[in-house]
């Protein structure tokens, strides 16, 4: 069963969050998923075109209280 | 042209500048771009190891960057460099002229770089200025 990890890039400008959730992205295993939490509406759209982008999986965005929950898997 | 390479030349000593330059060598080279980074003239001084990290704001938008902790521009260049394979090098003009010697440069900065090199690189792709 593939992991869930969270990244909490709460406080962090763009590109920050995205920085983060690539990090992240370097440690986990293909086909985990990956929980970026942004304060930064900016990283909510910037992060899903990045994935796009680069052929990742995104699983989608909600935002509770000023939080975007940013939710993806990594596929290769 | 081949449009997966941008070069870009960092020379300002503002904030604004140098922050812009760094978010887009940072998520260029993430999304696969060859990026090149040729730091000169009154940019290659804040890389250097235990100088002023901070440079002043241009305008408004550099001070609120400043005020609310945006990450500090040196950070995002070596995250380029350690996340998507960034090149960044000093001009080796500059580094004469402010008489930086081998090991004085943030870890992240590659060997000084000339103007011919630098050319025929930034020939095969976008060049941006700051």
């Amino acid at each position: 069963m593939a992991d869930r990890k969270v990244v909490d890039a709460r406080g962090s400008f763009c590109p920050g969050p995205l920085m983060e959730l690539i990090a992240a992205m370097k440690m986990v295993e293909v086909g985990d998923e990956i929980e970026v939490l942004s304060s930064d509406k900016g990283s909510a759209s910037e992060i899903p075109q990045w994935i796009k982008k680069v052929g990742h999986e995104y699983l989608g965005s909600v935002e509770e209280g000023g939080v975007w929950h940013v939710t993806v898997r990594r596929t290769k | 042209m081949e449009a997966n390479r941008i070069s870009l030349v960092v020379l300002s000593d503002k904030r604004e500048q140098l922050q812009m330059a760094a978010m887009i060598a940072s998520v260029g080279a993430v999304s696969g771009a060859d990026v090149l980074v040729f730091l000169s003239m009154n940019a290659l001084r804040y890389f250097v190891k235990g100088a002023e990290r901070r440079a002043p704001p241009e305008g408004p938008m550099g001070a609120l960057m400043e005020q609310k902790k945006v990450l500090a521009f040196q950070d995002l260049f070596a995250s380029a460099v350690e996340l998507g394979g960034a090149k960044v090098h000093p001009c080796s003009m500059a580094i004469d002229v402010l008489e930086i010697k081998d090991g004085q440069l943030e870890d992240f900065i590659g060997e000084p770089m000339g103007l011919t090199q630098f050319l025929d690189v930034a020939s095969q792709g976008q060049v941006w200025s700051f």
